[in-house]
């Protein structure tokens, strides 16, 4: 390009290319106190304060009693523990923030001490806490030992058949919790009875729940087809808590109604929800949730799913809003409240934004990582795509192997998970048979067995799922009659697997805090309890789940390279003879260019990181050097297989005393025998991208140094790929198939190469 | 952590699970222990949806669970959810209708809804919740048309 091609534009082009990244998609905000736009620090955010008259509070953050609105009435009556209050409210928020992060003050008594503390009182002391310090104490802070994550299952079409399937394969993926929804809201009945029977294929105890309207979603929960539900929402405002349509007291009754029908239940939160609803009151995002969070733990709710849901991606707009995500989670911990800690709807377009943001949950550990790991692809998401979509969950997995931390999943190899969608796929079509709710033909199951999304289906439609739905729910068919239907058609792990779960309501033992369910067994912080104090202690993988964790798809090791490269040795046999001819010596002649092969070359070795076969590498070489006017001689040494030591050892016996030393990978430099050894004159130092042309270059200079040219040095462009990610692990590997062939001493030998197809030899590839 | 910490018959984080811990407290609606329902006697009809129904008893031993792990609000929770075990789901669905903003065109409505909850099904916490509610209501200005 010239400087012609900028066409008159005054701008730096570096801004053209940054433009066009993912990133410009996202939406940024100015911080804007007065208007809500506030991470930390609302314009009308009231400083901490409380009085206390005769066990009754009469002031709290700012407001006296008179003023209360029904939320400052329900945290001071239902949250605040007025037993604690004054000595939790003399605590400089400081010293508390300091505690947070103190392996030596217990959770216990932080969690003592949030319950005496206002909404006002808490947001301070987070706010004290960088980035780092949050992700630490809620590794501290968070209730259960063991961490889980939760799976959104839905698709585009609310196709039971793929439903069922996918949540088999959300199953067998290891997510604790399944949730989904519909894309048509009648379809809640179907879509509930799909996931409820795909998450019985492969293990038992994967508790699910259907986002439906708040009384339909309870009456789907009497019918015993989901287990818990999260979407009793609690907004920090009055204004935006009766918009949404409820006020602290109806949610609270709705908290215990979940309760009373065995369901287990936690709210949802989180930052930017009053502003996106218009009634933030020039408040904090922080504060706002601390209200909320307040809030919860009086309704006797035992957990939260927060750290912004639908809200996030306005919360992430706002400098520091990310921060704020983190603190807000920290606060549920601390109030001990179970966490699900969003990471749910997808709040950047940005892979590297999305990927900084689960790193600190990812190794602190969290009740549930994700509030919501879309399974699914992302267009057949119908909550919204997730941070993490079943396009990105591989990258997730290859998250937890880097960190070795524990991020809920498992992952599974193609066979496993086949089976497991295709068990699920005949176990509703068994269910809808025996309950005539319809015949899925082969033709239908078959395509979403093998379907990574709706796209790839020929299933039923939203439409015709509304008829099913509609008969589940006005025949009033219940868990009941699907155990029933799963017995009578032989599914009877998957009717023992559903029972389990069902039965898990009679004791009422998941409706404790954080509870989920593990090999049969319920965990929750009572049985499991997080008592991190410090290295060594709190949850630590073991080794068997270290090595589930390690086991993902297409890992090489030295067996594989290997076999990979014997699949090439019977082609490179017939194109090329390697004859030894005896000990080499030091050649006479001044047109010699003397080339140096590594050990492996051409007897376990077969082709370079590019996947050229090793004899048209050689040939093309052969014939540049030829083509520059020199001759060429291959000798194959034993006692390096380093580029820059194959390279000079060759000049040195090369009578021209120019030399070219080549490895088997492929990677190649000229050298001179009066160089230093890392001092050559060419090099070669991504094989991957070395093409044949190339090669025949090098030769050809090769000759012309040897004659005293001085010739333009061949440059093999990259465009930046990432090569040491793409090859390195195999290269290392292939480098120690070369030197496990050398031995110190070993006499360097002359080869006499025969191609039994010149001809194609000779062509130059590109 | 141990069984009965408070020596008074009460139940302990020792004792949970209930359902692996101390099976013999646990059962249904109907009384049935966890091991009288199986696959088999759903499909022979012995065991119904009843006896997969949690019991005010139940609701009430895991509020013991829950303070004795200090959750009180969550054991309060569980306590007011024990009242409400034995309460028809359509009588459940309409007092939280009630309870939602703008349902109730006054007090009067919901002390009425409080009543009927102590006076048919015993649930003294949760009528007194009710009502606490329509005195907050008035006092917010919450008897008023949404729709």
């Amino acid at each position: 390009m010239g400087a012609n091609d900028l066409g008159g534009a005054n701008r730096w082009r570096r801004f053209d290319d940054w433009d066009k990244r993912p990133l410009r998609l996202d939406n940024f905000a100015v911080e804007d106190p007065e208007n809500g736009f506030s991470a930390i620090a609302g314009a009308n955010d009231p400083g901490p304060s409380l009085s206390v008259e005769n066990g009754r509070v009469t002031s709290m953050d700012g407001t006296t009693e008179d003023a209360f609105d029904m939320i400052d009435l329900f945290i001071a009556r239902y949250h605040l523990d007025l037993t604690v209050a004054e000595e939790a409210m003399a605590i400089p928020s400081i010293d508390v923030a300091r505690m947070l992060v103190d392996i030596s003050v217990p959770r216990e008594e932080l969690v003592r001490l949030a319950h005496g503390m206002t909404p006002a009182k808490l947001a301070e002391v987070v706010a004290h806490l960088n980035a780092m310090e949050i992700a630490f104490a809620y590794s501290k802070m968070r209730a259960r030992a063991t961490p889980g994550n939760q799976a959104h299952v839905t698709n585009a079409k609310d196709d039971p058949l793929q439903l069922a399937a996918d949540a088999a394969t959300a199953v067998a993926f290891g997510f604790d919790e399944i949730e989904t929804t519909m894309r048509v809201s009648r379809n809640a009945w179907s879509n509930a009875l799909a996931c409820c029977v795909g998450a019985a294929v492969g293990r038992s105890g994967v508790l699910f729940q259907c986002s439906s309207e708040e009384a339909e979603e309870l009456q789907i929960g009497m019918a015993g087809f989901s287990s818990y539900a999260e979407t009793v929402s609690v907004y920090g405002t009055e204004g935006s808590f009766i918009d949404g349509d409820d006020t602290p007291w109806s949610k609270a009754f709705l908290t215990a109604a979940y309760a009373s029908r065995g369901i287990k239940m936690r709210c949802t939160s989180g930052a930017a929800a009053e502003l996106l609803m218009g009634f933030h009151e020039a408040k904090s995002l922080l504060y706002l949730e601390a209200r909320c969070l307040c809030m919860q733990r009086a309704m006797g709710a035992q957990g939260t799913q927060n750290g912004g849901i639908d809200g996030a991606p306005l919360a992430a707009a706002i400098p520091g809003g990310v921060r704020e995500l983190m603190a807000e989670n920290l606060l549920a911990v601390w109030l001990d409240l179970e966490c699900a800690s969003g990471n749910d709807a997808r709040s950047s377009e940005s892979e590297i934004r999305v990927g900084a943001k689960i790193l600190p949950f990812l190794i602190a550990g969290s009740d549930l990582i994700c509030s919501g790991f879309g399974s699914i692809l992302k267009y057949d998401n119908s909550f919204n795509p997730s941070s993490f979509n079943g396009e990105e969950m591989e990258d997730y997995m290859v998250l937890q192997r880097d960190f070795e931390a524990d991020g809920g999943l498992t992952p599974r190899g193609e066979d496993a998970v086949l089976d497991v969608r295709k068990r699920a796929v005949e176990a509703i079509s068994a269910v809808m048979e025996e309950l005539d709710l319809g015949a899925p033909d082969t033709a239908m199951k078959q395509s979403v067995v093998f379907a990574s999304g709706s796209d790839d289906t020929d299933s039923y439609t939203p439409g015709q799922v509304s008829g099913i739905s509609a008969a589940i729910k006005d025949r009033e068919i219940t868990v009941i009659d699907i155990i029933r239907a799963l017995h009578a058609r032989g599914f009877t792990e998957e009717a023992e697997n559903l029972l389990f779960l069902v039965k898990l309501r009679v004791s009422g033992d998941y409706l404790q805090t954080s509870a989920v369910i593990r090999d049969g067994r319920v965990l929750s912080a009572i049985n499991d309890p997080n008592r991190y104090g410090g290295p060594g202690s709190g949850y630590r993988l073991s080794a068997e789940r270290r090595s589930e964790i390690a086991a993902i798809r297409g890992v090489l090791d030295k067996r594989e390279v290997l076999r990979a490269e014997d699949a090439y040795k019977a082609s490179e046999q017939r194109a090329v003879e390697y004859t030894t001819m005896g000990a080499a010596t030091t050649g006479s002649d001044p047109d010699e260019v003397v080339i140096g092969i590594s050990p492996a070359f051409g007897l376990q070795l077969f082709r370079t990181l590019a996947g050229h076969p090793l004899s048209r590498v050689l040939a093309e070489l052969i014939a540049g050097i030829e083509a520059g006017g020199g001759h060429a001689r291959v000798v194959r040494f034993g006692h390096t297989a380093d580029t820059s030591f194959l390279g000079l050892s060759a000049a040195r016996l090369s009578g021209s005393g120019v030399g070219i030393g080549l490895q088997a990978k492929g990677t190649a430099v000229i050298h001179q025998k009066d160089r230093l050894p890392h001092n050559n004159l060419e090099l070669f130092s991504n094989a991957p991208i070395t093409q044949l042309a190339h090669y025949r270059g090098l030769g050809e200079n090769a000759a012309r140094y040897a004659h005293g040219n001085d010739p333009e040095p061949v440059v093999v462009p990259t465009r930046g790929e990432a090569l040491g990610a793409r090859f390195h692990g195999r290269v290392a590997l292939i480098y120690a198939i070369e030197t496990s062939l050398t031995s110190d001493g070993a006499v360097p030998e002359t080869i006499a190469v025969s191609f039994s197809e010149p001809a194609s030899n000779r062509e130059t590839g590109s | 952590m141990s069984g009965d910490p408070l020596g008074k018959g009460t139940l302990g984080t020792g004792d949970y699970p209930l359902a692996e811990k101390r099976p013999e407290v646990v059962a249904g609606r109907r009384g049935k222990g966890l091991d009288e329902v199986t696959v088999e006697t759903i499909v022979d009809g012995s065991a119904t949806i009843e006896d997969l129904r949690i019991s005010p008893r139940a609701l009430r031993q895991q509020a013991e669970v829950a303070r004795a792990a200090g959750r009180t609000a969550l054991a309060e929770n569980f306590e007011r959810a024990a009242e409400l075990a034995d309460v028809p789901q359509d009588v459940i669905m309409q007092t939280y209708e009630l309870l939602r903003p703008g349902r109730a065109a006054s007090r009067a409505a919901m002390v009425e809804a409080a009543q009927g909850l102590r006076d048919t099904y015993g649930a003294v916490r949760m009528a007194a919740f009710v009502e606490e509610a329509a005195e907050v209501y008035e006092r917010r200005g919450l008897f008023r048309s949404r729709y």
